[in-house]
């Protein structure tokens, strides 16, 4: 049975599922538990919204591809994804993992796939940000002959 | 008009396998993968993600590919691709001010918070050839200087946003409206400026430059300065029905241009500067410059401007011949066989003659 789960920890690690390499996750969950298909790994597109300005009405940018997938597990536990890309593999092992989280077994799974995915998106993230800190300018201006 | 023709299918099977052969090139050369495109001419990837309106790097690698590296081909392969695929919906706004940046620069400001970070960028380089790229299978010869911040983040905060807390700049002001989508119904005149944008951020490259450059010459001056340009990755959170609230699905490379524009007052507001926006699939920023110069030189009704009758501030001209792909559509059909239409006009040329000749030697 599933326990009541915090929209807030489900939207998390719904992220981070959907966020992950596909192949690491793979790697992670390479052995799948019985399940059926409630929707079987289906591609489309969504589309982006931008907002004038930043931070005014909003437009249309564009599409992304997605794939979407949703399943249940023996016990009658739902899980859902909608994953960036057309990696119906991905969409099914995010599906299963987000059903697996609400269960008893949800803390091993935790412990096994997300916390490794949560510290090497961390990872690759900080290495960025620093490639990116070191390429910070201070541009100086200077004074002009005929302001002398 | 069309008039169906029959025949050529060999001469069109051969054509197409000798297309697939010009596009492998000399055998003895190493075959292109579609990682190699994605990772190692990424801005093609980019460009083609953008004018196609379809963000996948792998698609975009392929369709270069299969195009011979004809970018607009590969925007075309891309269009088509995305009409087959069924709309999930759509995101929530994009928070481009929660963006990790990779570049971020402010023409406006030298000091800002967040400060100005360069990222990869071309500027500052010599545009001279460098023939070590020629020497195969050399890394990189320079190590990357890299700065480790402990903790999170600095915020970036946008840069219009220091002058809008003076009330110098208008202002963007949030609204929920949900914007139209030319993908799913035609363009109607006059557009609203979300529609506009739509065309814009899929408009090709090359048009979008001239008609901005045009702007800075003087047909329809707006005296732009580059507020501010980052590029770097955003969530995409969209709401799953299922669930009852939003998710992040993904994360996208994003370009976004905001520039800072002549100001003006009125009766009722005191001068303050207008705004122009760019906001680009992927790192674009010259699309993205280009795109926010174009759109305030398109706001000129709305901002009580003259119209001076510049291209730039056509908006049926800009939105009708914006699209590379109906332009090439339309320009490229007329290779194809008109042979009746031909016909047609033949005819008439030659009635025409004979009916001019026979005044004349009646004349004579």
């Amino acid at each position: 049975m599933s326990h009541q789960t915090e929209p807030n920890l489900r939207r998390d690690w719904m992220s981070v599922l959907a966020k992950a390499p596909p192949a690491r996750l793979a790697a992670l969950m390479p052995d799948l538990p019985a399940h059926d298909d409630l929707r079987a790994p289906e591609i489309g597109a969504v589309m982006v919204q931008g907002r004038t300005g930043g931070t005014g009405a909003p437009f249309n940018l564009g599409e992304m591809t997605v794939t979407r997938c949703s399943v249940r597990l023996a016990d009658g536990t739902v899980g859902h994804a909608c994953v960036q890309g057309r990696d119906k593999g991905h969409a099914r092992r995010a599906a299963l993992a987000d059903a697996m989280m609400q269960t008893a077994g949800g803390a091993a799974l935790e412990a096994a796939v997300l916390a490794a995915l949560r510290a090497e998106e961390a990872t690759r993230r900080a290495a960025r940000a620093a490639k990116a800190a070191g390429t910070r300018v201070e541009f100086f201006t200077m004074v002009r002959g005929e302001d002398q | 008009m069309y008039v169906a023709v029959k025949g050529g299918e060999r001469a069109i099977d051969a054509a197409h396998d000798w297309l697939a052969e010009e596009r492998r090139g000399d055998l003895s050369v190493p075959e292109l993968s579609i990682a190699q495109i994605r990772e190692q001419m990424a801005l093609a990837v980019n460009r083609v993600m953008a004018e196609g309106s379809l963000y996948d790097p792998d698609l975009a690698a392929l369709a270069i590919k299969q195009a011979r590296g004809d970018l607009i081909e590969a925007v075309f392969l891309i269009r088509a691709y995305r009409t087959t695929l069924p709309r999930v919906g759509a995101s929530r706004p994009v928070e481009t001010a929660a963006m990790a940046v990779d570049r971020r620069v402010s023409a406006t400001f030298k000091d800002l918070p967040g400060g100005q970070v360069l990222g990869p960028t071309f500027d500052y380089t010599h545009r001279l050839l460098d023939f070590s790229l020629m020497a195969e299978g050399e890394a990189p010869s320079s190590s990357i200087h890299e700065e480790r911040t402990g903790g999170a983040p600095e915020p970036v905060p946008h840069v219009t946003g220091l002058l809008d807390r003076d009330g110098l700049i208008e202002q963007a002001l949030p609204d929920d409206t949900p914007p139209r989508d030319l993908t799913r119904e035609p363009l109607e005149l006059p557009a609203s400026r979300a529609l506009r944008l739509q065309a814009l951020a899929r408009a090709d490259e090359g048009f979008t430059l001239s008609l901005a450059y045009s702007t800075q010459r003087g047909y329809g001056r707006t005296h732009a300065f580059v507020g501010e340009l980052r590029i770097g990755r955003v969530a995409v959170e969209i709401d799953l029905p299922e669930l009852g609230f939003a998710v992040e699905i993904g994360e996208i490379e994003l370009t976004e241009c905001e520039t800072v524009n002549q100001f003006k007052g009125s009766k009722t507001e005191p001068p303050q500067f207008t705004r122009g926006y760019g906001l680009v699939m992927g790192q674009s920023e010259r699309k993205a410059i280009s795109m926010s110069l174009v759109d305030r030189a398109l706001r000129w009704q709305e901002l009580g401007e003259d119209f001076i009758g510049a291209p730039a501030q056509d908006e049926e001209f800009v939105l009708s011949h914006c699209d590379n792909i109906q332009a090439t559509g339309f320009l490229e059909h007329i290779k194809l066989p008109h042979y009746v239409d031909f016909q047609a006009e033949l005819e008439l040329v030659r009635r025409l003659r004979r009916e001019a000749m026979a005044a004349q030697e009646a004349a004579q």
